[in-house]
């Protein structure tokens, strides 16, 4: 039994024309100790997919069916009250955004207090010294003063440090993390994650990463789920994904990037522009772009398809596109 | 001395200081130093990238290349004139020379025009560079330049097009007066990951036909060595490297560059844990108050008091390092 297991998930909206299916059938695994990395674009569903988790998403207007477990249990059909006691309890969160998931009109140490009262029924004394040691925990200088400011005294990477120790407040098992360094500058973008691994390596939560940024999933993923237009296109180890990619999308997204220890003379770009959500294409999402496209492709949507290995593909040429870019 | 042949832009000794405002009505709270003395010159046809971190300068420095905003001091030269002491005729000659595209391509075109009326405006502005009846044709082979359609898309709405659409509208923009010289900031970073190559790809594709030179403004140090021939690399409003591309980044001599170089992330799991990684402790410190010497010795991990007393200047040459003690290349 996994950590966390999702099964064909699926999350739509209703839209002018009907709903939008923002989230089609995905299946996703995160073990103890593991860190799942979800990549994707804007409008992919991999935040959506997210706050599925997490039980953020308010249903209506979101539409949510499939089966989220957490140890096991189920959560998409708990009463309020108890997901919500799981969610709070047992998963951790980190936005891209610090400055809007705290609170402005109070100090970091009262945020965190907070929690750790509610939660924990501890006394003021014990959660004021339970919240120096998290923010100690994070890294950040003078932990005793700082825990008496207020969001905006932090930079925007001590911000970030300081939802990671109201994340870990109350030591999840799963810890869920939405472009977290998107937002920041790559010195301290590298700061953060080395402290997210860190954090990880002491306490053994899983980790889902949600990003679109390749290289931090090279850095820091174990495995790797490639979201696009709503659906899992690719899922693998980082080192299949990377050093043979299975799906035309990634094996694109790959060479479309400009590395910073060589020069490549001209980079591949990927045609045209992720498909809008209420807008997909007949077929498979992505065939428009592809440069593999066949009429099967304009026609048919290729199912998720287990590959030897361990692997998965969504594509219906995932044997030629692997037999290209295997190394 | 006005440039040489080759060198279509000239910085000098560049600075621009904002004044705060005091706690105190009608008093002073220092000033902000965003640009703290710049100088590079610019060579036709090139491009110069300009890495640094978010608060480095790196934008303000572009808004007075173009002139949008009024140095403290220093000046930025092109041919004979002088950006900020340009009036009348001469500003309006300089405008059309040296263009700008901005980062983000959904505030950047007025919502309420037309692709048309868009790209017809720089010509009602400056209407000596084109006879009113030719323009129509400039605009579709702009477009047709940019690889959007004129016939599908002259005449839609900002707000129908893709983020990437947009920036193509906004380069062809740029282009519309034959410019020599494009400031780019951030012109790829607001764009989804699958889309940035096909700008970068437009942008050296455009330089190569057109011979405009780009100073090639970004954050993402992997968009930046790919585009650029020369690199200049800015820390708290001072230029503290600059060289070639290749040597610059294979042999960076400045320990900021150094470790900027380090923290980005590689494509490349394999090598994984192997990277030798230099963490910097904290953030960049306030441009308010800069620390005294080198600016970046308060993260530096071989300062030395010289360092705190001292500013190690910016030399001249081909891969020049401001450091008192520089790596070896």
């Amino acid at each position: 039994m996994s950590l966390l297991e999702i099964d064909d998930l699926r999350v739509a909206f209703p839209g002018p024309t009907g709903p939008i299916n923002a989230v089609n059938g995905v299946s996703l695994k995160v073990d103890a100790g593991q860190t799942l990395a979800i990549l994707g674009e804007s409008g992919s569903g991999k935040s959506v997919t997210a706050q599925a988790v997490m039980g953020i998403l308010d249903t209506p207007p979101a539409r949510i069916s499939g089966a989220v477990r957490l140890h096991g249990r189920e959560l998409l059909t708990l009463p309020r009250k108890q997901r919500d006691r799981i969610s709070g309890e047992e998963i951790g969160m980190v936005f891209q955004d610090a400055m809007a998931a705290l609170n402005p009109v109070f100090t970091v140490g009262h945020q965190i207090m907070e929690v750790l009262r509610v939660r924990r029924g501890m006394s003021r004394a014990d959660a004021r010294r339970r919240a120096v040691e998290l923010v100690d925990r994070v890294r950040i200088p003078a932990a005793k003063d700082r825990v008496r400011d207020y969001p905006h005294q932090f930079s925007g990477g001590m911000r970030q440090r300081i939802m990671i120790a109201l994340a870990i407040s109350l030591e999840p098992d799963l810890l869920i993390a939405d472009e977290p360094t998107t937002a920041l500058d790559v010195t301290v973008q590298a700061q953060v994650m080395e402290l997210l691994a860190e954090i990880q390596r002491d306490s053994g939560m899983g980790l889902l990463l949600i990003t679109h940024d390749l290289g931090v999933v090279a850095e820091v993923a174990d495995d790797v789920a490639v979201m696009y237009a709503g659906r899992l296109v690719e899922q693998g180890t980082v080192e299949q994904i990377f050093d043979g990619p299975a799906h035309p999308y990634t094996e694109g997204l790959l060479a479309s990037m400009p590395r910073v220890d060589r020069r490549d003379d001209v980079l591949y770009a990927i045609p045209g522009a992720p498909p809008n959500p209420a807008r997909l294409p007949a077929g498979c999402p992505f065939h428009l772009r592809c440069p593999r496209a066949t009429d099967e492709c304009r026609t048919a949507l290729p199912l998720l398809e287990a590959l030897p290995a361990n692997r998965a593909s969504a594509c219906h040429h995932h044997e030629e596109v692997l037999g290209a870019t295997r190394r | 001395m006005p440039p040489g042949d080759d060198v279509v832009l000239r910085v000098e000794n560049l600075v621009k200081h904002f004044p705060l405002k005091g706690r105190i009505p009608f008093t002073s709270g220092g000033v902000v130093k965003a640009v703290d003395g710049v100088s590079f010159d610019l060579r036709r046809g090139e491009t110069l990238g300009v890495v640094g971190e978010s608060g480095c300068g790196k934008t303000t420095l572009a808004r007075m290349l173009v002139g949008l905003e009024q140095p403290t001091s220093g000046a930025v030269r092109f041919g004979e004139s002088v950006v900020h002491e340009a009036k009348g005729r001469e500003l309006r000659a300089l405008r059309r020379r040296i263009q700008i595209v901005l980062q983000d391509p959904y505030t950047s075109l007025n919502p309420r025009r037309t692709i048309r009326e868009i790209l017809f405006q720089p010509f009602e502005i400056h209407p000596d560079v084109l006879d009113r009846r030719r323009r129509l044709d400039r605009i579709r082979d702009l477009l047709d330049l940019v690889g959007l359609d004129a016939d599908l898309h002259l005449d839609r709405y900002p707000h129908q097009f893709s983020g990437g659409q947009r920036q193509r509208i906004g380069i062809a923009r740029a282009l519309a007066l034959q410019p020599d010289v494009i400031v780019c900031d951030e012109p790829v970073s607001a764009l989804d990951v699958s889309v940035q190559a096909q700008v970068v790809n437009l942008l050296e594709r455009l330089q190569e036909e057109l011979g405009v030179a780009y100073v090639f403004i970004a954050h993402d140090l992997s968009v930046v060595r790919h585009i650029s021939d020369r690199v200049a690399v800015m820390y708290l409003g001072k230029l503290v490297e600059t060289g070639p591309e290749a040597s610059l980044y294979d042999t960076p001599r400045h320990p900021y560059t150094k470790a900027l170089l380090s923290a980005v992330p590689v494509p490349e799991p394999a090598g994984r844990g192997q990277r030798q990684r230099i963490l910097l402790t904290g953030d960049p410190p306030s441009p308010v108050n800069p620390p005294s010497g080198c600016r970046f010795r308060t993260r530096c991990w071989q300062a030395t008091e010289t360092c705190a007393t001292t500013e190690p200047p910016l030399a001249a040459g081909v891969h020049p390092v401001a450091c008192h003690f520089p790596l070896a290349a």
